[in-house]
């Protein structure tokens, strides 16, 4: 049973290899063995969402995840998102809307927040955007300028979109 | 001017990144070890028997370590030297810990905590506030007891009595980030620790203590915290401490968090009371004389619980002058997690007594509540001068007048607390007029009760709650803070305090004091982690007061070095130094015209220091916590909110529909930053007082020990409408810039919540069964309420 397996996946567009034991969760293999801690633990129990990550492009708690199911599958984290830019906007928009104190639940919240926007279909209201991250903690913030930063985005991403039709 | 500007939080860029570290983020070096602990499974007992061998056999385990093992002090408490780090010969509550699993790895050191096989010999266990009135078991030699007037003899005359009490429950903190530490040793058996806490002068002194070493051994570095409200002040002693002594032990790094069923099974939370009151009012539902009897169930070990049952009693007025007053609160000692500070730090549970009172004498005598609220306001100062708003008042001034005259007494003082501070600067009679204005409180009253007479299923209620906080520690001498601030040749600032970074936006606040005293913009202000190295003997980030006392420690480093910069420009024109004018950059001094940098440059040449720390301490405290008797704060923090909620009264669920809130934070040093913690303290308040529900079974364990079964507020369960605005008054005492302390006083304004649900719930009956509604009023609590008022018990 302390026997661990082989798996292959790629993280932030990189091919990473490493043997792994099948008890560990797909956070843990992302915060310990790679070094991402941008990710964070809040309750190992699949409730919380600061451990949300995307794989194969759908947002998943990265603690209900063993790292083995992740084998040949393609994960994301906070840290490669910003890298490659593509949430720049909503990253700006949490800034400055202050949809942050403590800042442990952001990088969930923006994973969670980014797979809303991304779901294409007319923007989504506001009583949408609280139901989406209704799955995600925070207990600092009160949710208020959490809801006001990914409304702001959303309506510009699709009139955005309007001006390019 | 930075102050007073929306700046956002320091940090923000590095955590929409997610590049920001918390302490189980920092790199370790390879060799480090994880720490776990072994927990009882009693409530109270002797233990008879450890068989640690399964546990030290178990894979990757390095060290085992037991009270026997620790060389040094074991104790982490913050108060009473009555709390070991590990059991010493017996538990008194179900989750202590036993023993000191060191590891390689987190998993393993868990795995191999839970193999320990530990003989009991059961101890009765005072668990419930009703176990420990009957066992007579509490801290301190009986209850304190503060009275003014005759409380008894004023009950007795007036025109009404209203009696009854109300169950109030604790609160699990739920940071976010759980707590965590790291140790690091050093040469010469000095050690280093990162810690998850808002204090960390008192995690050095009890590493300090566990390792026989004088304090300058261990430096304590915090950086942030994932959250804090109180769960980090005391209770990551233990956590720090294990790592430490294991540190020490092994020679090797040590780190420890707590996994989330840990965090709730060991570490203490929120005191849950019992308040009992009777009261005497006239006509109007003004009260004449009223008795207090609270009780707070303190858990196991003293910690805080002192200070927090006073602050209660402190707290058992809010708003309202009681002439005749008589607070009697006992500190029980039950086997349970040693209940400790949360927001509020036991404000809040003083404060649902009174506001209790006043929702049942309003049912009672078929009055609003609003109105019985303000009959029995404190008097605003004479001439409604001290806090009136800056900006021509949006209010005509008669109001207050009109006031003054009719409260005839104002020279027998309806200014005057249970414990004799006067309330100088009383606003609420302002800001909750306003508040009802901009909120349309009567409009909507009434279109509640039509919406009430009109629906059987869905019934509505409203409510108006004002909150005023003392602010300052009431332990005197806690309230001091130093600070350290470094200009370096190039004009960068580099600043340091004692406060911690909790999310709360302090560092943010106290960088734009500190680029104001210069002239500057924030962004040239470096932000250092909090470290007792640079600021020692620090107070805990709490009570409110991290950027009251910080910013003013910083401001005070920061025109030292000003003072000298402008007394060497001052010599070099000619010039009075209090002509040399620091803005925007800029230095101007006898018609010259500098840069900044220029000016520092200069000075470093002129071999002038460019480093200073700087000291405040608050004036005009004293207090006699014994007789109840000074003035323990420095000044009042003042709020109001109205909630409406819609409840279901076939199954007790409910939502909040709105809640529009009006909160005093003096001059603002940052209104983002400050609606922010009034946003998220209302809804953490209106939490504590709804879903959030703490549940031990009869063993004594603590059986809603994740968020599985313990609900915080999700984005769901946030008032659909949300108005935040913030008072235009200033303080009327010199605190920095006049702001106000917003750390906890806004969490009071959840109390709202708890009141619109009775008075939906009251909207169920015929007005003879006052709705009772006890804390959290859980959909099960609530439905249960209905059905009183319908004749099922
Ligand atoms: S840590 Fe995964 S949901 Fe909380
Ligand atoms: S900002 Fe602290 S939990 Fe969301």
């Amino acid at each position: 049973m302390s026997a661990t397996l082989p798996i292959t996946l790629t993280v932030n567009g990189e091919s990473v290899s490493a043997d792994v034991a099948p008890r560990v969760p797909l956070v843990d293999f992302l915060r310990e063995t790679l070094g991402l801690t941008g990710t964070h633990l809040g309750c190992a129990h699949g409730v919380c969402g600061a451990c949300t990550v995307r794989v194969d492009g759908a947002a998943v708690r990265g603690c209900l995840m063993l790292a083995v199911q992740a084998d040949g599958a393609t994960v994301e984290t906070v840290e490669g998102v910003s890298d490659s830019g593509e949430i720049a906007d909503l990253q700006d928009a949490f800034h400055r809307h202050n949809a942050l104190q403590c800042g442990f639940c952001t990088a969930g919240m923006l994973m969670t927040a980014a797979e809303l926007l991304d779901a294409g279909g007319p923007p989504p209201e506001r009583a949408e955007i609280r139901e989406h991250i209704s799955g995600n903690y925070c207990r600092c913030t009160g949710y208020q300028s959490i809801v006001d930063a990914v409304e702001e985005v959303a309506q510009a991403r699709a009139a955005d979109k309007g001006g390019q039709a | 001017m930075s102050v007073q500007k929306p700046l956002p939080h320091d940090a923000a860029a590095l955590h929409v990144t997610g590049q920001a570290r918390y302490v189980d983020d920092i790199p370790v070096p390879a060799n480090t070890l994880n720490l776990a602990f072994g927990l009882s499974e009693r409530a109270h007992a002797e233990i008879t028997g450890m068989d640690l061998s399964a546990v030290r056999a178990a894979p990757g385990v390095v060290a085992v370590l037991t009270a026997a093992d620790l060389p040094h002090a074991n104790d982490v408490s913050p108060s009473a030297h009555d709390e070991p780090l590990l059991a010493d010969g017996a538990v008194h509550y179900l989750g202590q810990p036993l023993y000191l699993v060191a590891a390689e790895g987190h998993l393993a050191a868990r795995k191999a905590a839970r193999l320990g096989r530990v003989r009991y010999e059961d101890r009765p266990a005072v668990l419930s506030i009703d176990d420990a009135i009957a066992a007579n078991s509490r801290f301190e030699e009986g209850p304190r007891i503060w009275a003014r007037g005759d409380p008894e003899a004023a009950i007795g005359g007036a025109a009404h009595r209203i009696e009854g009490a109300i169950e109030i429950g604790g609160q699990e903190h739920f940071y976010l980030e759980g707590q965590a530490a790291l140790a690091l040793p050093q040469e010469g058996g000095d050690m280093v620790v990162h810690s998850s806490s808002q204090h960390p002068t008192e995690i050095q002194h009890k590493v300090a203590d566990a390792l026989g070493v004088p304090m300058h051994s261990v430096r304590v570095e915090v950086r942030r915290m994932g959250g804090g409200f109180g769960g980090k002040e005391s209770q990551g002693n233990a956590l720090a401490v294990a790592c430490a002594v294991a540190a020490a032990a092994t020679g090797r790094p040590c780190r420890m968090r707590y996994d989330r069923d840990d965090d709730f099974t060991i570490t203490g939370k929120r005191h849950d009371f019992r308040i009992h009151y009777r009261a005497g009012v006239d006509a109007e539902g003004r009260i004449e004389g009223i008795d207090f009897v609270q009780y707070a169930r303190c858990g196991w070990a003293q910690d805080l619980s002192l200070p927090v049952a006073d602050r209660a009693m402190l707290h058992a007025d809010n708003a309202y002058f009681l002439p005749n007053v008589r607070i009697e609160n006992h500190r029980l000692r039950t086997n349970t997690q040693s209940a400790t500070a949360f927001r509020g730090f036991g404000g809040p549970q003083g404060m649902v007594g009174i506001e209790r009172v006043m929702d049942e004498i309003a049912y009672r005598l078929g009055r609003d509540p609003l109105e019985v609220r303000r009959v029995n306001f404190y008097d605003p100062p004479p001439g409604g001068g001290l806090s009136a708003p800056r900006a021509p008042a949006a209010r005509p001034p008669e109001d207050i007048s009109a006031k003054v005259k009719a409260g005839e007494d104002v020279s027998a003082g309806r200014r005057r607390t249970p414990y004799g501070m006067e309330v100088e600067d009383f606003i609420l009679h302002e800001m909750v007029d306003r508040l009802a204005r901009t909120a349309d409180y009567a409009g909507r009253r009434a279109r509640v009760a039509e919406w009430n007479a009109a629906n059987a299923v869905l019934k509505r209620g409203i409510a108006l709650t004002p909150v005023k906080f003392g602010i300052s520690f009431t332990l005197t001498h806690l309230n001091q803070a130093g600070a350290l601030v470094h200009v370096y040749q190039d004009g960068s600032i580099h600043m340091n305090h004692g406060g911690t970074e909790m999310g709360q936006g302090l560092f943010q606040k106290v960088a734009q004091v500190a680029a104001d005293a210069f002239g500057v913009e924030a962004a040239r202000v470096k932000i250092t982690a909090t470290d007792t190295g640079k600021v020692p003997n620090t107070s805990a980030t709490a009570a409110s007061s991290g950027s009251d006392l910080n910013g003013m420690a910083v401001r005070a480093a920061c025109d030292t070095i000003r003072d000298r910069l402008a007394g060497m420009l001052a010599e070099m024109h000619q010039c009075d130094p209090a002509d040399v004018v620091f803005e925007a950059g800029r230095v101007r001094a006898g018609g010259a015209d500098y840069s900044f940098e220029d000016v520092i440059a200069r000075a470093y040449t002129s071999r002038i220091s460019l480093s200073s720390t700087g000291y405040y301490r608050t004036p005009d405290l004293t207090w006699d916590r014994i007789r109840g008797e000074g003035r323990p704060f420095y000044y009042f923090a003042y709020g109001a909110a109205v909630t409406e909620v819609v409840i279901d009264v076939l199954t007790g669920e409910y939502r909040i529909l709105r809640t529009d809130i009006l909160h005093d934070a003096g001059r603002s040093l940052n209104p983002a930053i400050d609606i922010g913690q009034i946003e998220g303290g209302f809804v953490q308040g209106a939490g504590w007082l709804t879903t959030e529900e703490l549940v031990w079974d009869g063993s004594g364990r603590l059986r809603t020990h994740a968020p599985s079964t313990y609900k915080i507020p999700a984005c769901s369960d946030r008032p659909r409408l949300f108005n935040v605005d913030l008072w235009d008054g200033e303080n009327f005492k010199p605190t920095i810039h006049r702001s106000k302390a917003v750390g906890e006083p806004p969490l009071m304004l959840g109390i709202s919540a708890l009141m619109a649900l009775s008075d939906a719930v009251a909207a169920c009956g015929d007005g003879s069964v006052y709705p009772a509604l006890d804390a959290p009023a859980t959909p099960e609590r609530v439905l249960a309420a209905v059905g009183r008022q319908r004749g099922r018990a």
